[in-house]
């Protein structure tokens, strides 16, 4: 199917555009930052956000929007910015993706739309991630856009149930409210935003945004319900049968930390990923004893992994005050699967990067906490199923450091929480609930997605999948009024 | 805001909260927790859930107050509203008719024990209750669980209650009287739970232990709460609370319950600091009133 172009307001001629350089994105500068916890980014300027935006040179057939698991119109908002209608242009973003000022700050742009950006072939790509960014906070800072759009529609008499106030659960959300669906969103912890919340760290995304975000949902008609675990508090089949929900989305995420097997794993000193995060996000850690819960502020941590995870955790270890923060990494930095981006903010900041080195016991002193870790050196050797080449132990290279905090960031499998409860829900040997392309599980009217199918993935896919799902649950709830009329 | 409909001490420094939370107390089985926040800036605790009332919705949990947060919860009062409640969770206990199960607990673990000790009942045991404590200023729920159970004996280290000692000594004088439990549930301090395991490991009785580990989401997502039983990691939050006493490595347990004593104290401290200015802002503002 063939898009009308939108109307173009760029007055910069095709030629000059390419001579504009990429604009860079204000930051605090690596020093200060490293010892707080604002955010890094500071976002464009509007001048800047317009310099960007004309950068786009129109493409006929343009691959932006594919790059995008949930196809934001991104020629049409890079418009609306060049008209300087940057409100619009928000608008225009939250036709797709409900979440923008999120996105725009923790999608993988540079895999997606970026990355297929046609000025990227010969320059630098549009930076579609920071206008994204900037027209979200502006409609923000400037009457929120989509409570202006928002005409509520009439009531379906339906009611969706969805678990887990993570971005599947946000998603899925607000669009099943704007189909007219009673929708009701239901949190296991004390604040929304699953991992957004527990998870991404202040200094990338602030919670103010996160909260701001929920706000407009919640002024959209979506219900909110916090202390609430639907398995324990209540089960899929009581909300069905008792509570009159008509669909429940699952969008639990892949919370249940992995660990690596080795011993000394359970030493004081030795956290997950997910510990380390929440204790620092969601409970403010940092801010302790101002904030009750406690957290380690350590002298030497090490951070087992190379995902945005890992990269998050070495850099709130620094920012608690560590002399040395240490990624340890058993593969090169060319397999990390952390964003370059993230990788480069942590260089700045000193985070020190042992790659090719995987630790294989943790050392504790005589009152079981951690003192040491002993590692091995490792070589890539031949490329494994995922295609990267697989890190092999070198014979020898055993050594030991010292060390008083690590954090392992190797992952997570499925929480076993809902397959415990309801064993009606099928799911794979991983324990991730089996779900089809539009999110329908084995249970009628119950559809999942995120995480909890997917395994470990990013913010922006399990949107997607949860958009996906939301086109189902409409359909599926459709069909049960016909087929009861 | 989750409020309490009633909050009175039961022993020294012990309280007891009846807590409004209709959802909970009809899902609640014994050996059930919930997860509770005092204030918007606390910290998530968990706390074994006692008792419960489905026709009033209610559930009712026993604090002891040892660090910062369970001493903030007992200064709250009847009428007043915790930050956030969540439950119930973990696993609920495993109930069968053993024959003779003897339900052996310490300090506030009586009043965990008690919900166990009427689910065995109700499942046809024959329960023996074993409560210890220090002293016997406290000892809790003892006429509760007389009620549930056969007998009820009691230890204390001092001796000013029941026999001067610990419970393994009245395990032991049950035993030597030739009554063999099939059963053991042993619900209290980490040290006490370990010397009842060490103690029915070496003579082959069973034994069932509720491990109290340190906690954040309760759910299987953070992993704070691991424990070595029989050599693995679980998760004491979604894999127990309750585990084969006989596998649990309590050593490990017991330092990784100590991982935050120094923080805690200094929590604990500048609690009782702002408590101590908001007494003395109050007496300045009397005086400035009279």
């Amino acid at each position: 199917m063939k898009r009308e172009r939108p109307q173009s307001f760029n007055t910069v001629p095709m030629k000059e555009r390419m001579i504009i350089p990429r604009q860079d994105m204000p930051e605090q500068d690596a020093g200060i930052r490293s010892a707080n916890f604002l955010e890094v980014n500071l976002g464009l300027t509007p001048e800047q956000a317009v310099v960007e935006a004309q950068r786009c040179i129109e493409c006929k057939s343009p691959t932006c929007m594919d790059g995008c698991p949930v196809n934001i119109k991104i020629p049409d908002f890079i418009q609306l910015i060049c008209k300087e209608d940057f409100v619009g242009a928000a608008q225009k973003i939250k036709e797709d993706n409900s979440l923008p000022a999120i996105c725009g700050r923790v999608c993988p742009q540079e895999t997606q739309c970026e990355e297929v950006c046609v000025m990227g072939k010969r320059f630098e790509p549009v930076a579609i991630g920071r206008l994204e960014r900037f027209v979200a906070d502006y409609a923000m800072q400037h009457g929120n856009g989509s409570q202006e759009t928002f005409d509520k529609p009439a009531s379906s008499g339906q009611k969706v149930a969805i678990v887990g106030s993570g971005p599947a659960g946000l998603a899925v959300a607000s669009d099943l409210i704007k189909e007219g669906h009673e929708v009701t969103v239901f949190e296991a912890l004390h604040e929304f935003g699953g991992v957004l919340v527990y998870g991404i760290p202040e200094f990338r995304l602030p919670k103010s945004i996160l909260r701001e975000e929920v706000a407009t949902l919640e002024a959209m008609g979506v219900k909110f319900v916090k202390n609430f675990i639907v398995g324990r508090t209540m089960t899929i089949q009581e909300l069905m049968a008792n509570e009159g929900y008509d669909a429940v989305f699952l969008g639990l995420g892949a919370g249940l930390p992995r660990f690596m097997n080795i011993p000394g794993e359970n030493l004081n000193g030795v956290y997950s990923a997910n510990e380390f995060l929440t204790r620092s996000n969601l409970m403010r850690g940092y801010d302790f004893p101002e904030w009750d819960t406690p957290l380690y502020r350590a002298k030497h941590a090490i951070i087992v992994g190379g995902g945005n995870t890992a990269m998050d955790a070495v850099r709130t270890a620094k920012r608690l005050g560590a002399d040395e923060a240490s990624i340890v990494y058993r593969r090169s930095e060319e397999e990390m699967p952390a964003r370059n981006e993230e990788i480069h903010h942590a260089k700045e900041e000193g985070i020190k990067f042992m790659n090719l080195v995987n630790p294989i016991e943790f050392i504790s002193d005589d009152q079981g906490s951690v003192v040491a870790a002993k590692c091995l050196r490792m070589e890539l050797g031949e490329p494994d199923e995922s295609g990267r080449r697989r890190p092999v132990p070198m014979e020898g290279s055993e050594f030991v450091m010292d060390v008083d905090m690590v954090v392992i960031a190797v992952g997570n499998g499925s929480n076993p929480l809902i397959s415990q409860t309801t064993p009606e829900i099928e799911t794979n040997k991983w324990g991730n609930i089996v779900a089809d392309e539009d999110g329908r599980t084995s249970m009628d009217g119950v559809f999942a997605g995120g995480d909890i199918v997917s395994g470990g993935a990013t913010v922006i896919l399990a949107m997607g999948a949860g958009r996906k799902s939301a086109v189902a649950i409409n359909e599926y709830l459709k069909a049960k009024v016909g087929s009861q009329a | 805001m989750y409020k309490i409909i009633k909050a009175e001490f039961i022993a020294s420094n012990v309280k007891s909260f009846i807590l409004e939370a209709p959802h909970i107390a009809k899902k609640r089985k014994a050996g059930q927790f919930i997860i509770l926040r005092v204030h918007d800036k606390g910290e998530r605790i968990p706390i074994t859930i006692a008792d419960s009332n489905t026709e009033e919705g209610w559930i009712n949990i026993i604090v002891q107050g040892l660090g910062k947060t369970s001493v903030h919860l007992n200064t709250l009062e009847t009428g007043d509203y915790l930050q956030d409640l969540v439950g119930p969770l973990g696993l609920p206990t495993h109930i069968e008719n053993w024959g003779t199960l003897v339900c052996m607990s310490g300090g506030v673990g009586t009043a965990e024990a008690l919900p166990i000790a009427a689910a065995g009942k109700a499942a046809g045991n024959r329960v023996i209750s074993i409560i210890g404590a220090r002293n016997k200023d406290l000892i809790i729920a003892e006429e509760q669980m007389a009620e549930v159970v056969e007998e009820v004996r009691i230890s204390t280290d001092d001796g000013s209650a029941g026999r001067h000692g610990l419970v393994t000594d009245v395990l032991q004088d049950l035993i030597d009287e030739g009554i063999t439990p099939d059963m053991i549930v042993a619900i209290g301090p980490l040290p006490m739970m370990a010397a009842v395991s060490n103690q029915t490991k070496e003579i082959g009785i069973p034994t069932m232990v509720s491990l109290n580990a340190i906690m954040v989401d309760g759910t299987g997502m953070c992993g704070a709460c691991r424990a070595t039983v029989g050599g693995k990691t679980v998760f004491v939050c979604v894999d127990g609370p309750e585990f084969d006493g006989h596998q649990v490595d309590f050593k490990e347990l017991g330092s990784r319950q100590k991982m935050y004593k120094k923080q805690e104290e200094e929590s604990h401290k500048c609690f009782l600091e702002r408590q101590m200015k908001k007494v003395k802002a109050e007496q300045l503002k009397e005086e400035v009133v009279s």
